[in-house]
């Protein structure tokens, strides 16, 4: 097939270290790159603002909460509240006349160090009791940007994003907008796929598999979960001054609520924990099989002459969220990555299973 | 300060206090017996109150039996729970068991609300509307009724576990293998237990179902339960009652002081702000037993 291993040809240790070892995957990653820049040329600009530019986003985020809930084991319900502050911070930078460059960091850092607050008071326990911290994290953020009208200007108010320029780029346009939120994209694909091959990240890992034996080959395991909470944390912050800027382009305090957050474990949980590719599939399969099955759903009942109560239709999407998540813990612990690595382990020795 | 108005927030704040904590009382049982924390337990409450309005409102059964009956169902679909969901995940890390209960939790807030209408349902128990005055603060009746019958099912399971039955589930609780190993079957006691929970989640859902009507909003006594569960102590079933009392209390005052002041809203923050308060300085709860790993 395409894939095809024959032995190991590796002459020169670059070789070894490659990110894509196989020359398919290497074609592969080269093509979908290529069709996502030539994306705003080629597609209809419905299709790029309500389709590909959230995926990218939604991607992005979903990257994020990985490096977390995959890299470093620890869960994380109030990722929305994250991006949130994020996108506060930033918005409010851009108004006050910061360029997006520096606003795009100050998010990031204003997240982080709130986020990893939080995470320092909720390290302390674990578990099951991590879990309700963050979850208590995302009710009181989401209290405090509503009611404090410094940041949200008042309950019900939305914050208009100023006209913003990157790098010189006015981004008013579609396009450049898209390519905003791919570059940022690109950034953390590439810094989540090499995160792993850090000591950073194999400190992670060993804290993640279990934090005493960690502590007895000589990691702090506290320190690495706290920076695990800094550095998820940043990317969830400029994950929302780019959707604030690209996206959305005014932000209000119900963008941010616990539902967002539930969607972005509902992404990584669904794509495969600790997988780089598994956020994009997950992302994608969040956002896009409510929309699938709502069409479905409506056509299939118009077929069979059938009523479906527009109740029900508008309830289909949490029905499906909730069904993903527990189907996928039951049945693929490990998500879509896992199956789509099955298949190519597959097709890589096919047609002799047995050398696998 | 109006003194009678702190005593009428004081004593509606304790009843209410004492509803939330039946739902508590559902989590703890739950983390007693299996170790992790039902986040569905909010909506098992909706689905509860969702089923015993449409055994008397859809079948047009009376009320009498409707809530037998509901209850009944509830404690199939607890037992059905832990059979087809959580034993499958026995040795799994606990944040994928959460996960999992998150995600029924999900499933049950889009399912019940889809099929039944999003509408808000009344649902009448037969408890009359009209306020009760004892001297002269106001108390609101199905509150009052709703605490009294908190009250005394959290009292029942206080007693339960000292029956042979919860003497079994808190040996299943202490120690797994150790009750497996004496010929408990723990499986039934965890399944048994959910059951129960469920029940507790229902009984909950119609009381608060009586006083605000049924609708998808009910699944929100989660966080307040989990409040209370943490505050008391996840193992602790006395602690539930203390507890709830005290979240009652402080939501009630916050909700009569603080929202004027902040512009409304507090009634929500009040619990998360007790989670972490209480995460921060005593992890294990106020009657829990400390056995929390710290880092």
């Amino acid at each position: 097939m395409f894939y095809r291993r024959a032995g190991i040809l590796h002459t020169r240790y670059q070789d070894e270290r490659q990110l894509w070892p196989f020359a398919f995957d290497r074609n592969l990653v080269a093509i979908v790159l290529a069709v996502l820049l030539a994306a705003p040329f080629v597609f209809e600009r419905l299709y790029l603002v309500t389709y590909l530019l959230p995926w990218i986003i939604w991607s992005t985020a979903a990257l994020g909460l990985n490096l977390l809930m995959g890299g470093a084991g620890q869960i994380h319900l109030g990722y929305g509240a994250v991006i949130g502050i994020g996108a506060y911070a930033s918005v409010h930078l851009l108004r006050a006349g910061v360029p997006l460059e520096l606003a795009m960091l100050g998010g990031g850092l204003a997240s982080a160090v709130i986020g990893s607050l939080f995470g320092a008071a909720a390290l302390r326990v674990k578990g099951l009791y991590l879990a309700m911290a963050t979850l208590a994290m995302q009710y009181i953020v989401d209290f405090v940007i509503s009611h404090f009208e410094v940041i949200s200007g008042g309950t019900q108010a939305t914050l208009q994003v100023p006209p913003a320029r990157f790098l010189g780029v006015p981004l008013s346009s579609d396009a450049a907008a898209y390519y905003f939120a791919l570059g940022v994209g690109i950034v953390v694909t590439l810094f989540m796929l090499n995160v792993k091959r850090t000591s950073f990240g194999r400190a992670l890992a060993a804290v993640r598999e279990k934090d005493y034996a960690a502590a007895v080959i000589g990691v702090d395991s506290f320190r690495f979960k706290l920076m695990a909470f800094f550095v998820s944390s940043f990317i969830g912050g400029v994950v929302g001054c780019v959707l604030a800027v690209s996206y959305y382009r005014a932000v209000s305090p119900d963008q941010f609520h616990l539902d967002l957050s539930i969607q972005l474990v509902a992404m990584v949980i669904v794509g495969g924990l600790g997988s780089v590719l598994g956020s994009f599939f997950g992302a994608a399969l969040i956002l896009f099989a409510p929309i699938v099955l709502n069409h479905l759903v409506g056509t299939g009942a118009e077929l069979i002459g059938l009523s479906i109560s527009a109740d029900l239709r508008a309830h289909l999407p949490l029905v499906l969220y909730g069904a993903m998540i527990m189907g996928f813990l039951l049945w693929e612990p490990l998500g879509l990555a896992k199956i789509y690595n099955n298949t190519r382990n597959y097709f890589l020795v096919w047609p002799f299973r047995h050398a696998r | 300060m109006d003194v009678s108005l702190i005593l009428e927030l004081s004593v509606n704040g304790v009843f209410v206090g004492l509803m939330y904590a039946l739902v508590a009382a559902g989590l703890v049982l739950i983390y007693k017996t299996s170790g992790i924390a039902n986040l569905a337990q909010g909506a098992l409450a909706m689905m509860g109150a969702y089923v015993i309005w449409a055994i008397s409102a859809q079948l047009g059964a009376p009320m009498w039996l409707a809530i037998p009956l509901g209850l009944l169902a509830m404690f199939g679909a607890g037992v059905l729970t832990e059979r087809l969901a959580l034993r499958r995940m026995i040795g799994q890390p606990v944040i994928m068991v959460i996960m999992l209960t998150i995600g029924m939790e999900i499933m049950l807030r889009g399912v019940l609300p889809g099929i039944f209408g999003a509408a808000v349902k009344k649902l009448d128990v037969g408890i009359p509307n009209d306020p009760l005055f004892l001297g002269d603060i106001l108390v609101n009746r199905a509150t009052l009724i709703g605490g009294l019958v908190s009250l005394a099912l959290i009292a029942i399971a206080i007693v339960f576990f000292n029956s042979r039955l919860g003497i079994l589930m808190r040996a299943v609780s202490d120690d797994q293998a150790a009750s497996w190993s004496v010929g408990i079957r723990v499986e039934r006691a965890i399944a048994i237990a959910w059951g129960l929970s469920a029940v507790m989640a229902t009984t909950a859902g119609v009381l608060w179902g009586a006083t605000q009507g049924v609708d998808w909003s009910l699944s929100l006594l989660l966080i307040k339960a989990l409040a209370i569960a943490i505050l008391g102590g996840l193992d602790s079933i006395p602690g539930v009652l203390v507890a709830g009392v005290l979240v009652g209390l402080a939501e009630s005052l916050a909700t009569g002081f603080l929202d004027p002041i902040v512009g409304g809203g507090t009634r929500d923050v009040v619990a998360s702000v007790i989670i972490l308060v209480t995460l921060l300085l005593r992890p294990h709860g106020l009657f829990g037993r400390e056995h929390i790993e710290r880092v």
